[in-house]
C-alpha cells in the first residue's frame, strides 16, 4: 500500500526551527508504522533520528504522536489509521533533542522522585513473603507499565503545571501502595497528597487514552485519592477537600449545592479570594441561591450513596495486618 | 572527556545491573554505561520464567541433571552446579526486591512448566516474566544510587599487552567521544540476534560487547551454538513464550497431528527446544507445514487461562498477525532466538583478558553448552551477574596505581577512535547501504547456519562473508551530523555483526557432529569421542585461531538423549 508520512523533524545543529517534511512510500500491508520509519530511515533519508528496539510493544522505546495522539510506533498498523496521511511528531511535554527524539531526563526525575523501589518493614523472611495470590495478580497491570512515556507526553496537567508529578511516576507509586510487602504506603500517600501530587489531576483520561499497555494511570490516581480520603489525609489539599465536600453534599441533598460547597472546600482565608468573583456573580444574578432547591427524592440518593460507599480498602497490606493483629 | 571507575559495567539489562548492584554493596565506586536506557534493554523480552529447585521435593542436582541434559552435554558441569545451586536464593532476593511472581492458593510462590525439565519450577509473572525482573533490577539500582551513563555507545575497549583498562563510548545525544578508565570492566551487553534475519531479538542486540572483547584479544566460545526457539510468531518472528506449551498448548501439522509425539514421546511439546525447532523444521521440509509454519494451539486452554497468564502473547498474536488465540491456532516456526556461545568466562565472569569481565547472553561460562534451557537465561543473569560484579570488585580494590598509565592509554585511544570515526564520516557515497549488508547476511545466516546446516552451504556462506565484509568497508554515513546520529551507530554495529557471523560460520564449519542445536545433516550423530569439547576462537589479523578446550565433568557421564 501507499503511504504518505508527514514528519515533524528538528535539528539543533542546523539551528532551524521545526518544519514537516513529507515522505510517501510504498510498504506492506501489515506494516506498523515503525516498520515504515526503519524503511524511510535505511532507505531515503538516514538524517532521520528516532528510538527504537524491540519491534514487539515491550522495551517502551518509541513512542511518539502519530495523528495527535502519543502512542508506540510499533503499535501502530498503518492499515489501521485509514487516514491518507499520518502526521509523526516527538512526545509531547518534553523537549526535542532532534527529529522524534525527545529529552527523558526530566521523565526519569520524576520517577526517581517518588522513591520508585520495594520498601519492606521488619526481618527478610527466609522464603518468599507469602501474600494473597490477588495481590500479586493485581499489580501486573501496574507492572505492564514500561516507561515509554505516551501518558506523559499527552497529559493535560503536565502541560500547564511541569511540577505534576505525572502519570507514569503515578502508577509506579500505586504498584507500592498496592504491593502488600511494602510498608512505606503512608509516606506515599503524604507525598502524592502534595504539590504536584494526585489532586492536580485534571481527569482528562488522556493518558488511559493513549497507554499502549493498558495500565489505566488515571484510574491509579483516583484509587489513590480515594485511599487518602478514606485515611482522613485531607486537611493539607483543596482536591481532598473538594472532593469530600462534594460527595457529603450530592450524598445529603442529592444535588450540589454551590454555595455550601465553597464554604466546606475552602479554608477562610482563601474564601476572602472568592470575594470578588462572588461579588460579580451576585451583580450579573449567577450567585447560586443560599437555600438550594430541594430535589423531590433525596432520600433514594442517600440510599444509592450507602450502598456504593466503598468496601474497596487496601486489602492486602502484611503490616496493616500485622499492626490490626498485634492490636487484638 | 576522560572519566574513571573502578568498576564500569557495560549494558544496562539483568546481568549489568546485578553486576553494577554487586559491586556498589562491595563499597567500590561503580559506573554503568548503556546503549539505551536501562528499562529498554532485552531482559525485558523474556517471557516464560525463571527456574529455581525451590518447591517441595525438587532438588539442584535434578536442577543440574536437566540442564546438562538440555545442553547435550556440552555445558561445563561445575558452572552449572553453581547455577542450579545459587537458584533459590538468587529467585528469593527478587522475590524480596519487590518481583510480583505468580502465587499458589496459599501464597507461596507458584510454578509453571517449562520445556527440558523433569519438575515444574518455572516461576513466573504472567507472561512478562522479566519485563518485570528488569523493572525491579532497575529500581534497586536506583534506590543504591549506581552512577549511569544511559544512551552512551561503546566503540571498543582500551586494552594494552593484555590488560583491559577501559573503554571509549560515544554519548549518543551530544555525539562526543569519551573515555572512562576502570580497573575492571564487566560486559554484559546481551545478545546478537541481529546477526540473523529474522530473528526474536530487539534492534538493540548487535553484539557490542562480544564483538569488542573478540577484538581486543578475549576469546569466544560455543559460538557454533546458536539456538531457534520453537514458537516464533509467522511474519514478524515475534516470540511466543514456551510458557504456552507450559500451560497445555498443543503444537499440530497440517495434518492436525501433534507431532511432537513421534520425536519426543515423553515430554511432547515440552522437549527442549533444539529437539522441538529440530522437528518442526523437519514437519515443514517434509511437506506437512503449512506456508512454512506448523500451527501453535492454545483453544482448550480456554479463554480466562489465556487472557490471566499469556496475555502478552495474545496481544502479540492478536496485533502482528491478526490472531486470536483464544478462537483459532497460530502459525508459528523455528526462530533465531539466542546464542548459547559467547565470551568465554570462568565461573566468576572472568575473561581471558585481564581485567575483563563478561556476564549473561554476551558470555559463555559455559552452562548451556549445546541448548540452553528455557528460564534458564534470566537464572544465568542475575547468578553469574552477580559473581562477575563481585569478582571485578575484587579486582578494583587490589589493583594497582596504574592510573597515571591508563590515563596515558586512554587518550591514545580515545584519539584512535575519533580518528576512525571520522574517516567513517568521511567515506564517500558508492551506493553500498550498511541496513543492505546487513539484511544480505541475516538472511543468509538463517539459510545456512540455521536449525539444519551442511559443509556445502556452511562453505558458501564463508564466501559471502567475504563479500559482505569487503561491502562493509565501503558502507556510508548518510547523516553527518553527531546529534543522536543512529545512522553511524548502524554502521559500527554492523562491523561487530560481520565479525561474530564469521565467528558462527568458522566453528559450524568445523564442528562435525552433531550436538544440542548444532544439527549438520552430513554428520548428524553426536561424537563424543571427538567432539566432547568446545571450540575457542581468538582474533588474528590474518584470520581467527581455532582453540579446542575440554568440557568438565563432575558427576553426570554423557548418555543417550532423548525426551
Amino acid at each position: 500500500m501507499d503511504v504518505q508520512l508527514k514528519v515533524r523533524r528538528q535539528n539543533p545543529e542546523a539551528e532551524g526551527e521545526p518544519y514537516w517534511k513529507e515522505y510517501a512510500l510504498a510498504v506492506p500491508d501489515h506494516f506498523t508504522l515503525l516498520d515504515a520509519l526503519i524503511q524511510l530511515r535505511e532507505e531515503v533519508d538516514e538524517t532521520l533520528s528516532l528510538r527504537c528496539s524491540c519491534r514487539s510493544h515491550i522495551c517502551g522505546s518509541c513512542g511518539m504522536r502519530v495523528n495527535g495522539h502519543a502512542n508506540l510506533a510499533c503499535k501502530t498498523k498503518l492499515s489501521d489509521l485509514h487516514t491518507d496521511t499520518v502526521t509523526v511528531e516527538p512526545m509531547g511535554n518534553m523537549p526535542v533533542i532532534k527529529d522524534l527524539v525527545v529529552d527523558l531526563e526530566p521523565f526519569w526525575k520524576k520517577l526517581y522522585s517518588i522513591d520508585p523501589y520495594l520498601q519492606p518493614a521488619g526481618e527478610v523472611p527466609e522464603r518468599e513473603y507469602v501474600v494473597p495470590a490477588d495481590s500479586m495478580l493485581h499489580l501486573d497491570g501496574v507492572v505492564n507499565c514500561i516507561m515509554c512515556g505516551a501518558c506523559v507526553s499527552d497529559c493535560e496537567s503536565l502541560s500547564v503545571n511541569p511540577l505534576f508529578i505525572g502519570p507514569t511516576a503515578f502508577a509506579k507509586e500505586y504498584r507500592f501502595v498496592m504491593d502488600p510487602r511494602d510498608a512505606a504506603d503512608t509516606q506515599r500517600l503524604m507525598q502524592m497528597n502534595g504539590p504536584g501530587g494526585v489532586w492536580d489531576c485534571t481527569h482528562c483520561f488522556q493518558c488511559v487514552e493513549v497507554c499502549p499497555k493498558d495500565v489505566a494511570p488515571m484510574d491509579r490516581i483516583m484509587a489513590m485519592r480515594k485511599m487518602l480520603v478514606d485515611d482522613g489525609v485531607t486537611e493539607k489539599h483543596n482536591g481532598a477537600r473538594r472532593q469530600k465536600a462534594f460527595a457529603d453534599l450530592v450524598g445529603r441533598y442529592g444535588r450540589l449545592d454551590e454555595s455550601r460547597y465553597l464554604m466546606k472546600s475552602v479554608s477562610m482565608g482563601e474564601l476572602a479570594g472568592y470575594a470578588k468573583v462572588g461579588l460579580r456573580s451576585a451583580m450579573r444574578g449567577k450567585l447560586p441561591p443560599l437555600v438550594p432547591h430541594r430535589i423531590p427524592e433525596a432520600a433514594r440518593i442517600r440510599r444509592i450513596f450507602e450502598r456504593t460507599r466503598s468496601t474497596h480498602r487496601r486489602r492486602f497490606k502484611l503490616h496493616q495486618q500485622a499492626q490490626e493483629g498485634s492490636r487484638v | 572527556m576522560i572519566y574513571k571507575h573502578g568498576v564500569l559495567v557495560v549494558g544496562a539489562g539483568l546481568a549489568g545491573m546485578r553486576a553494577a548492584i554487586e559491586a556498589h554493596n562491595q563499597g567500590v565506586d561503580v559506573a554503568i554505561v548503556s546503549k539505551v536506557y536501562p528499562v529498554r534493554s532485552h531482559s525485558n523480552a523474556a517471557q516464560g520464567g525463571i527456574n529455581a529447585a525451590l518447591g517441595e521435593g525438587d532438588t539442584w542436582e535434578s536442577h543440574g541433571y536437566d540442564t546438562v541434559k538440555g545442553s547435550d552435554y556440552l555445558g561445563d558441569q561445575d558452572a552449572i552446579e553453581i547455577l542450579a545451586r545459587e537458584a533459590p536464593a538468587a529467585v528469593l532476593e527478587l522475590e524480596h526486591w519487590g518481583v510480583n511472581f505468580s502465587r499458589d492458593e496459599a501464597g507461596h510462590l507458584g510454578t509453571r512448566n517449562f520445556g527440558g525439565a523433569s519438575q515444574a519450577r518455572t516461576f513466573f509473572v504472567a507472561d512478562i516474566t522479566g519485563q518485570a525482573l528488569l523493572q525491579v533490577m532497575f529500581e534497586q539500582l536506583v534506590r543504591v544510587g549506581v552512577r549511569m551513563y544511559n544512551e552512551w555507545f561503546v566503540t571498543s575497549l582500551i586494552e594494552d599487552g593484555g590488560v583491559v583498562r577501559g573503554i571509549v563510548g560515544m554519548d549518543i545525544r551530544s555525539g562526543q567521544l569519551h573515555a572512562i578508565q576502570a580497573d575492571a570492566v564487566v560486559l554484559a551487553t546481551g545478545g546478537m540476534g541481529r546477526v540473523f534475519e529474522p530473528s526474536t531479538n530487539a534492534l538493540i542486540n548487535t553484539g557490542d560487547g562480544m564483538a569488542i572483547a573478540y577484538r581486543a584479544g578475549a576469546r569466544l566460545m560455543d559460538m557454533e551454538m546458536m539456538q531457534y526457539h520453537p514458537t516464533t510468531l509467522k511474519g514478524s518472528g515475534a516470540l511466543l513464550t514456551e510458557g504456552a506449551r507450559g500451560e497445555g498448548a498443543y503444537l499440530l501439522n497440517s495434518e492436525g497431528d501433534r507431532f511432537m509425539k513421534t520425536y519426543a514421546p515423553n515430554k511432547l511439546e515440552l522437549a527442549s527446544r533444539d529437539v522441538v525447532s529440530r522437528a518442526e523444521q523437519t514437519e515443514i521440509n517434509e511437506g506437512r507445514g503449512i506456508d512454512n509454519c506448523v500451527l501453535l494451539d492454545c483453544r482448550h486452554l480456554g479463554k480466562d487461562l489465556i487472557m490471566r497468564k499469556l496475555g502478552q502473547i495474545h496481544e502479540l498474536a492478536l496485533e502482528l498477525a491478526g490472531v486470536d488465540i483464544v478462537e483459532r491456532p497460530v502459525p508459528v516456526r523455528p526462530g533465531f532466538h539466542y546464542p548459547m556461545g559467547g565470551i568465554k568466562t570462568d565461573v566468576d565472569g572472568k575473561t581471558t583478558l585481564e581485567g575483563l569481565y563478561a556476564a549473561g547472553e554476551c558470555a559463555c561460562v559455559s552452562i548451556h553448552g549445546g541448548n540452553r534451557l528455557g528460564a534458564n537465561s534470566l537464572l544465568d543473569t542475575v547468578i553469574f551477574g552477580r559473581r562477575a560484579g563481585a569478582a571485578a570488585s575484587a579486582r578494583s580494590r587490589t589493583a594497582g596505581s596504574g592510573a597515571a598509565e591508563g590515563s596515558r592509554l586512554a587518550e591514545v585511544a580515545l584519539q584512535q577512535e575519533t580518528d576512525r570515526l571520522r574517516a567513517l564520516l568521511d567515506r564517500p557515497y558508492v551506493g553500498e547501504l550498511a541496513a543492505k549488508v546487513r539484511w544480505d547476511m541475516g538472511v543468509n545466516m538463517v539459510k545456512y547456519c540455521g536449525v539444519f546446516r551442511d559443509e556445502a552451504g556452511l562453505t558458501e556462506m564463508g564466501n559471502l562473508l567475504h563479500s559482505l565484509e569487503d561491502r562493509a568497508t565501503r558502507v556510508h554515513v548518510g547523516d553527518k551530523g553527531r546529534v543522536f546520529n543512529t545512522n553511524l551507530t548502524s554502521v559500527l554495529e554492523l562491523q561487530f555483526m560481520l565479525d561474530l557471523a564469521r565467528a558462527v560460520q568458522l566453528t559450524a564449519l568445523t564442528r562435525t557432529e552433531s550436538r544440542g542445536a548444532h544439527t549438520r545433516t552430513d554428520y548428524p550423530e553426536r561424537d563424543d569421542e571427538h567432539w566432547l569439547r568446545h571450540i575457542q576462537l581468538q582474533y588474528a589479523s590474518e584470520g581467527p585461531e581455532i582453540h579446542y578446550t575440554p568440557v568438565t565433568i563432575t558427576r553426570w557421564e554423557p548418555q543417550v538423549r532423548s525426551y
